[in-house]
């Protein structure tokens, strides 16, 4: 980035307040988050008490761990998110190929009955999705919670951009060695599309990580919640108000998300970045 | 390849996902608005058609109006504050300040949270008493307040909350936006004599404008469709204070159980979604140039 990128970038005075004031919003940005880390990594006694000689202890951690089945929800988070994405990649994929290359009577029309899904989402229709799991016997079971996002318009919308942006000769060549449709889709189109799948997956895992309302009406036994609705359930039976537990086993449910985060901030705000211009 | 071809490739390609789709969207949607005219079946009576009896329950609900207004005022009063908070951190993170790249993960962080850590972290914070924010307004000789616990702070205490999850993934798409614009646009301004203000009014804010719809609609959406918060923190309490209508309507539908109720309530929720669908395809779409 050369000197002369931006010429009303602020000089002075005026350059020195704006630092100030943004690192001002920063602290304050970060500051119910270091809170939050003071309190799990201290004894009871100190959550209260900001003192700096306070001892650093890991038995929350150890506490939290021990008081509610989190292992078994990571492992049924994991299960729910590998799950939705693959099928979200594949389903998604063969959509938008259809959509970006084939010509067929009512291809506009199905698109626009693909895009209703932006606006009526799983998230609002849980009365009825609860109906139809009942009906298809998927309560309570991973496959419950992940069957209604399968099948995105987020992900076709986008794949289907990135697709139409594929030049049609590569198409062509590929078509003229030989291939069938579906070795053109994976030869060519696939290999292309390597950023926006990156983008989709880390949005989309996130996404479903971090999800709650659906999951929590869904499920009700250890064996299908995921992290977030086992967090729920143990820190509001299980604790009473043990505020260094509940904030612990807050910090340990997040912090596989919050570690790759960390260490793939890049791609991560690229990904968000990219899912979001279109 | 042949026409018949191309239609057979594209409809199969197409049906895994449509096949899904109708089930979970548009089914649910149709269904939704069927079961909105029945009754709730009760031990063992059936469902009966009951014609717009919901409806006359939902205009004579006062929760249903409160959770309603809640909602309103709770979108009128996140959006254009993370949208604002959002515009301003991407610029000053786009200047060349220093430390911004801690910065920027500061304010990128607690997107990536779940909803339902974030509630728990500041449901501590606000805490009577023990929380850090009582600390700190008590060191100033400030009397204690239940910030969740009083009807006249509680659903402002829950904005703060949306606010801080959200400014920082609106951020995102303003930073973006700033950094795909050419440099140029400020030098020629800048020979013309153009005052900051006055170039970010007149050039960078009219060019951002589609990044400020697409973050509009996102953040309109979010403020029906994300209530996780309210399940940890108030459950709509203190006296429906915080009741929000996705809120409302897990609660009719899956602790009172009453499915045809919550039908009902459903098809506003949608109405309001078409709504906003509608507006970004006929009113907003065309004031904004896309490129």
């Amino acid at each position: 980035m050369s000197a002369a990128l931006n010429v009303y970038e602020p000089r002075g005075i005026g350059r020195a307040l704006e630092t100030a004031s943004a690192w001002l919003l920063g602290a304050l940005w970060v500051l119910p988050l270091l809170y939050a880390f003071w309190t799990a990594f201290h004894a009871p006694e100190f959550s209260t008490r900001l003192s700096l000689t306070a001892p650093l202890t890991l038995a929350n951690f150890v506490t939290a761990w021990q008081a509610a089945p989190f292992a078994r929800y990571f492992l049924n988070t994991v299960l729910l998110v590998s799950m939705v994405l693959a099928a979200q990649l594949v389903l998604t994929t063969l959509a938008a190929y259809a959509l970006a290359r084939f010509e067929f009577p009512g291809r506009n029309m199905l698109f626009a009955l693909v895009l209703v899904q932006l606006m009526v989402m799983p998230d609002v229709l849980i009365v009825e999705n609860y109906r139809t799991m009942s009906v298809l016997g998927l309560k309570d079971t991973i496959a419950g919670i992940g069957l209604p996002y399968m099948a995105s318009a987020f992900g076709i919308f986008l794949l289907r951009q990135t697709f139409k942006g594929v030049p049609r000769e590569l198409d062509e060549a590929a078509r003229v060695e030989g291939c069938t449709p579906l070795q053109v889709l994976w030869k060519v189109y696939v290999p292309l599309a390597r950023p926006t799948y990156l983008a989709y997956a880390l949005v989309s895992v996130s996404y479903h990580w971090n999800n709650f309302l659906w999951p929590l009406i869904i499920t009700n036994s250890v064996e299908a919640r995921p992290v977030t609705v086992g967090l729920q359930v143990f820190s509001s039976t299980d604790q009473g108000i043990d505020w260094s537990i509940i904030t612990a086993a807050t910090l340990l449910t997040t912090a596989p998300l919050l570690v790759a985060f960390l260490l793939f901030q890049r791609q991560f705000v690229q990904s968000f970045m990219r899912a979001g211009i279109r | 390849m042949n026409r018949t071809t191309q239609w057979v490739y594209g409809w199969l390609l197409l049906l895994p996902a449509m096949a899904l789709l109708a089930l979970f969207t548009h089914y649910p949607a149709l269904a939704n608005l069927w079961h909105s005219f029945q009754s709730t079946p009760k031990g063992g009576q059936p469902a009966t058609f009951v014609g717009i009896d919901n409806y006359q329950q939902l205009v004579g609900d006062p929760i249903f109006w409160q959770a309603l207004s809640n909602n309103l005022w709770y979108a009128v009063g996140t959006i254009p504050v993370s949208m604002a908070l959002a515009l301003l951190m991407a610029v000053w993170v786009n200047d060349r300040i220093p430390g911004r790249g801690i910065l920027r993960l500061a304010f990128f962080t607690p997107t990536i949270l779940p909803m339902i850590a974030v509630a728990n972290i500041w449901l501590f914070f606000y805490t009577p008493e023990y929380g850090l924010l009582e600390q700190f307004t008590g060191a100033f000789g400030l009397p204690s307040h239940n910030w969740l616990g009083s009807k006249s702070t509680a659903l402002g205490a829950l904005m703060v909350v949306t606010v801080w999850k959200e400014a920082g993934f609106f951020m995102i798409f303003y930073l973006a936006a700033l950094q795909s614009m050419s440099p140029h646009l400020g030098d020629a301004a800048a020979i013309e004599g153009a005052s900051r203000w006055y170039f970010f009014r007149r050039v960078t804010w009219p060019l951002l404008m589609p990044t400020t719809l697409f973050v509009l609609v996102n953040a309109v959406i979010n403020a029906f469709r994300l209530v996780d918060h309210i399940v940890v923190m108030t459950r709509g309490g203190p006296d429906n204070a915080t009741e929000l209508l996705l809120f409302y309507i897990y609660e009719i539908g899956f602790r009172f159980w009453d499915s045809a109720y919550a039908a009902a309530l459903t098809m506003v929720l949608l109405g309001i979604l078409g709504i906003v669908a509608l507006a970004q395809f006929f009113f907003l779409e065309r004031k904004v140039h896309y490129q």
